[in-house]
């Protein structure tokens, strides 16, 4: 089936199977690898990419699904080689650590505070419920995430 | 890498196409709403449906919460995060803010949808214990028009329900009663993880006396998802502790639950007994 899907800001067209997941999709047809993917029961969130911007595992999307949506991944959170705060937060408050859960944290936390400048330690910790980091992490995570708000208030 | 066996792939562009769809593929086909838990059972091949009838373009017919002739309409495409923050709902029904909130991860909410809680029809699922206490209706659509069925005979049995291969589930209607309050009590292992147990109650209270109520159980093998006779107790008593504690005892003590690997039986039982006491106190508390 021909699908055409706009990622980051460009569009694509490419015959696939219907069984074919989005996350194979942008890993192995466009070679957008920052999306991981690290279970099969959708349990671990580290394939989360924002679809018409909400946020979705997309191990548990098929691509003909995202035909004619938009897509963004960790790729496109960065504006004019200028990294996105919460990247920068996560490089402060050393949020990354083997960096594997780290694509889906960037872009849950930027869906939160899309919707929520100000989030207390109670509502990150509920957004980031659904991405699993095996390096348990989270208090580290957190402080990054806090890190940007407090930075995007300030600008 | 786990990948789904193949399928052929519909988009459904209204209701009455869906159905069509679903006739021209047989009973080998199958809707496919937020695909939660369709799509990983396909990856695990516990499931493998000869052609998938895609229902995501239907928002406008089957996403809408309303008010409407003394009923809450919910949408069968209605998507978890949606019920969640719809303040029409969960202002006259807190059962399910407090439901949606321990549903899944908000990930999974974003996709799931309600129609296909209800039609997956797993034994502990979380909102077909809600929509059995709320007594609602299913309203479901097929080649012969529109029909509704009582929320309390959807399922049939395990992944079982009164949904035909021909037919769709549309809306889930609840009768809206002054002087009603609800709540939701669950147990889980860990967040966003299916039950260990969980009750929901709603309680209608007139003139100092409770004069509707309903239980909903999940994952302790209710049937039905609810518990009729700890109901019957209700009716007629004042809403107060002992009466609860005594509904509690009666629903425990009709349920089935199997052990697994979330707990043992006699525990889930337990929990079934104190989880149905505190949300009809906290259901109590809201009228
Ligand atoms: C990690 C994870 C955790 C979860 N935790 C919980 C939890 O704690 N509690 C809980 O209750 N659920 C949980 N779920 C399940 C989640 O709520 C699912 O989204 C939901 O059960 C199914 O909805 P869906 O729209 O994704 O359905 P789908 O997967 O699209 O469909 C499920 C079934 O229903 C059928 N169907 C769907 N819509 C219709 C319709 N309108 N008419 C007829 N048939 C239809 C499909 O053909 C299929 O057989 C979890 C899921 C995941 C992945
Ligand atoms: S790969 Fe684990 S949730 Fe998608
Ligand atoms: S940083 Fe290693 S999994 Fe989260």
């Amino acid at each position: 089936m021909r699908i055409t899907v706009t990622v980051n800001g460009q569009p694509h067209t490419r015959d696939v199977e219907p069984r074919l997941l989005l996350v194979h999709f942008l890993r192995d047809e466009l070679d957008l690898t920052g999306t991981h993917w690290g279970c099969d029961t959708s349990n671990c969130g580290v394939c989360t990419v924002r679809l018409d911007g909400v946020p979705v595992k997309s191990c548990t999307v098929l691509a003909v699904m995202a035909d004619g949506h938009e897509v963004t991944t960790v790729e496109g959170l960065e504006r004019d080689g200028e990294l996105d705060a919460v990247q920068k937060g996560f490089v402060e408050c050393h949020g990354l650590q083997c960096g594997f859960c780290t694509p889906g944290m960037l872009l849950t936390a930027r869906w939160l505070l899309d919707r929520d400048p100000d989030p207390d330690e109670g509502r990150i910790r509920e957004a980031i419920s659904g991405q699993l980091c095996r390096c348990t992490g989270y208090e580290n995570i957190v402080r990054s995430i806090r890190w940007a708000a407090e930075q995007e208030a300030r600008s | 890498m786990q990948v789904p066996a193949t399928f052929e792939y519909e988009r459904a562009d209204s209701v009455p196409h869906a159905i069509a769809l679903l006739e021209r593929y047989g009973p080998e086909a199958r809707i496919v709403a937020g695909g939660h838990s369709l799509i990983p059972m396909m990856k695990l091949r516990l499931a493998q449906p000869e052609a998938l009838i895609d229902i995501n373009g239907l928002a406008g017919e089957l996403g809408r919460i309303a008010v409407e002739g003394g009923e809450l309409a919910v949408g069968a495409l209605v998507r978890h995060a949606e019920l969640l923050e719809s303040e029409t709902a969960t202002d006259l029904f807190p059962i399910f803010r407090d439901a949606e909130r321990v549903i899944a991860d908000p990930i999974v909410r974003n996709r799931g949808t309600v129609g296909g809680s209800l039609c997956q029809g797993d034994p502990s699922e979380d909102l077909p214990a809600v929509f059995a206490a709320l007594r609602a209706t299913a309203v479901i659509q097929g080649p012969g028009g529109l029909r509704a069925v009582p929320v309390r005979e959807f399922h049939r049995g395990p992944y079982e329900t009164a949904v035909e291969p021909n037919e769709l589930l549309v809306q889930l209607r609840v009768p809206v009663t002054p002087g009603t309050g609800s709540a939701y009590e669950k147990v889980e292992r860990r967040a966003g993880d299916w039950p260990v147990a969980a009750a929901g109650a709603v309680l209608t209270v007139a003139d100092g006396v409770i004069t509707q109520a309903g239980i909903g159980l999940t994952a302790v093998g209710a049937e039905n998802f609810c518990a009729p006779e700890a109901e019957r107790h209700l009716i007629g008593r004042p809403p107060a502790a002992e009466a609860f504690a005594e509904a509690g005892r009666i629903a425990a003590g009709h349920c089935e639950p199997h052990a697994d690997q979330r707990g043992p039986a006699d525990y889930k039982r337990h929990l079934a007994a104190e989880l149905t006491r505190r949300a009809l106190t906290r259901a109590a508390g809201r009228i």
